[in-house]
């Protein structure tokens, strides 16, 4: 059986900045993988590659065995990949439901002819509701999803990732700016993705709760991978102790 | 019905058509367009065309809605590589563009335009009861969009592309799918237009005209198909009623603009909705 995800060799500069050096590796379908690094490793830019939402200078991006490189954002999410943004981008203006609604309705917006065909929206909401109640955020539907607190608006993101039935999603700091309390309500949420089978990639700061969750660690450093493995083993090695020497991360890795 | 209210009538059908086609395009899908008097000129002139070279009435209305979707088509893919603000420049330079283009052309009339162009032969009041059906199905359109699937990813690529994006919504294909409908409908609009003055010159698409349709748009509230066409009829109608402000049409358009953007951003749909209905609802 093919990997679930596989990155080939990916690379892209900014400028002067060598974002992303020819990073390769696999992630077995139902995997649950921690990509961590200090800041301006190189984390977001890879995940925006992997979504399509950049295009790299070199390499390849394969979702299940089919090469994707080329293909656009939207393509690669009917081909099962989801992602979830690290600063929150719901549709501010639309309802909360409609918001999941539009994602559960994956198959029917991906092209406008079809769109045009389809009127009924009623298995579209009942499924929504049924993922608003999974993330915690019944009750909520009516709202606009402006008007949420953050840590709703981060949960929102989750659901509408989880709303285009992704066999592979993408988490980029799910947990950034949430206090204890939301912050644990969403790793329990994400670990719920998790165990319905889904592969889940989880960009995050918060070490503690990486080391918990997830099952391999990668960590980057200046656009390279210099760990790859079990997340204890990964963490006592010394290149990655010393990447994050200074980025005040090291004691976390002891604990 | 005197001649007068039947050419009323007609003009208030035709700019019906006009600001609810510019409303799927810049309220539906959120891609600001200041050029949609090019795509009307461009259904005007092959409705022209097709009428003096005794192609016949069906045949023009189909000419004029392929020359303005097509026009539309290729604004549209400019759509696909600038922000949504070059956008609305970018529209602005096409319906220079094409004004320049269609006074220096000889087979076009150049600045005289085209006229003694054959009448469908329906009468005053036969063209007239044309352009309201068609008004009416370019509404009943216009509603059903909304209230489809596309409606709903349109609003989603007008507020976020990116967002739209990991919906698995191809945003690129509705940006194009909105001009092409909406620039349609105006070539649409032109062909009518041109069976009710059987006289067309150039100065009747230019850039003043797109900014009083968008000025429609945005009184009777952006992306509200109903405000839109109170908005298209009431501004028609005012400059006819008072002489003021058919003597200062631009300054009381531009103002009302002005107002409706700084104190009632929603237009008139927003403003009834908060009179009447207790909950905001789309």
């Amino acid at each position: 059986m093919s990997a679930a995800l596989q990155l080939i060799d990916i690379a892209l500069r900014f400028g002067g900045v060598q974002a992303v050096a020819g990073v390769s590796f696999e992630v077995e379908a139902g995997d649950f993988v921690g990509l961590i690094g200090p800041n301006g490793a190189g984390k977001t830019t890879l995940i925006k590659i992997v979504a399509g939402l950049l295009r790299a200078d070199r390499g390849a991006v394969r979702l299940s065995g089919a090469d994707v490189t080329r293909q656009a954002t939207a393509a690669r999410v009917r081909r099962g990949l989801a992602l979830t943004h690290q600063i929150v981008r719901p549709f501010r203006d639309m309802t909360v439901l409609d918001n999941v609604a539009l994602g559960a309705g994956y198959r029917h917006t991906s092209s406008p002819l079809r769109a045009l065909m389809h009127l009924d929206r009623r298995r579209e909401y009942a499924r929504a509701a049924e993922i608003l109640a999974e993330v915690g955020l019944a009750g909520t539907e009516r709202k606009l999803a402006g008007a949420l607190p953050l840590g709703q608006m981060k949960r929102l993101e989750v659901a509408r990732a989880l709303a285009v039935d992704p066999k592979v999603i993408l988490l980029d700091e799910p947990l950034a700016g949430l206090n204890q309390t939301e912050a644990s309500k969403q790793v329990e949420t994400i670990a719920k993705v998790h165990a319905r089978g889904i592969t889940v990639i989880l960009v995050e700061h918060n070490l503690e709760e990486v080391m918990r969750i997830c099952r391999r660690l990668i960590v980057l450093n200046n656009g390279q991978v210099i760990g790859d493995g079990a997340p204890r083993q990964v963490m006592a090695n010394p290149v990655v102790h010393e990447a994050y020497v200074g980025g005040g991360m090291a004691s976390h890795a002891e604990a | 019905m005197s001649a007068y209210e039947i050419s009323i009538v007609s003009i208030i059908g035709i700019n019906v058509i006009l600001a609810v086609s510019l409303n799927m395009i810049s309220g539906f899908c959120g891609q600001i367009s200041l050029g949609h008097g090019a795509f009307f000129g461009a259904g005007a002139y092959a409705a022209a065309l097709t009428m003096t070279g005794h192609g016949g009435v069906p045949l023009a209305i189909a000419a004029a809605l392929v020359a303005g979707s097509l026009l539309g088509v290729i604004v549209g893919f400019a759509s696909l590589r600038v922000r949504s603000d070059f956008l609305a420049v970018t529209t602005i330079g096409v319906n220079f563009l094409f004004v320049g283009f269609v006074r220096k052309q000889a087979w076009l009339g150049g600045e005289m335009g085209i006229s003694g162009i054959p009448a469908t032969g329906l009468g005053a009041a036969g063209n007239m009861t044309m352009i309201l059906l068609f008004a009416a199905a370019t509404i009943a359109l216009s509603l059903y969009i909304s209230r489809s699937w596309m409606g709903f990813a349109f609003r989603a690529v007008g507020e976020d592309e990116a967002a739209a994006a990991t919906l698995g919504i191809p945003s690129g294909a509705y940006k194009l799918a909105a001009f092409g409908i909406g620039t349609a409908l105006a070539g649409l609009a032109g062909g009518l237009y041109t069976f009710f003055t059987q006289f067309i010159t150039v100065d009747a698409f230019d850039f003043i005209f797109s900014v009083m349709l968008m000025a429609m748009v945005v009184i009777g509230g952006i992306g509200s198909t109903w405000g839109v066409v109170v908005a298209a009829a009431g501004l028609t109608l005012l400059p006819e009623a008072i002489r003021f402000v058919n003597e200062y049409r631009l300054l009381v358009f531009g103002g009302l603009l002005v107002l409706v953007i700084r104190l009632a951003p929603g237009g008139l749909a927003a403003m009834m909705q908060s009179l009447f209905l207790a909950a905001p609802r789309r």
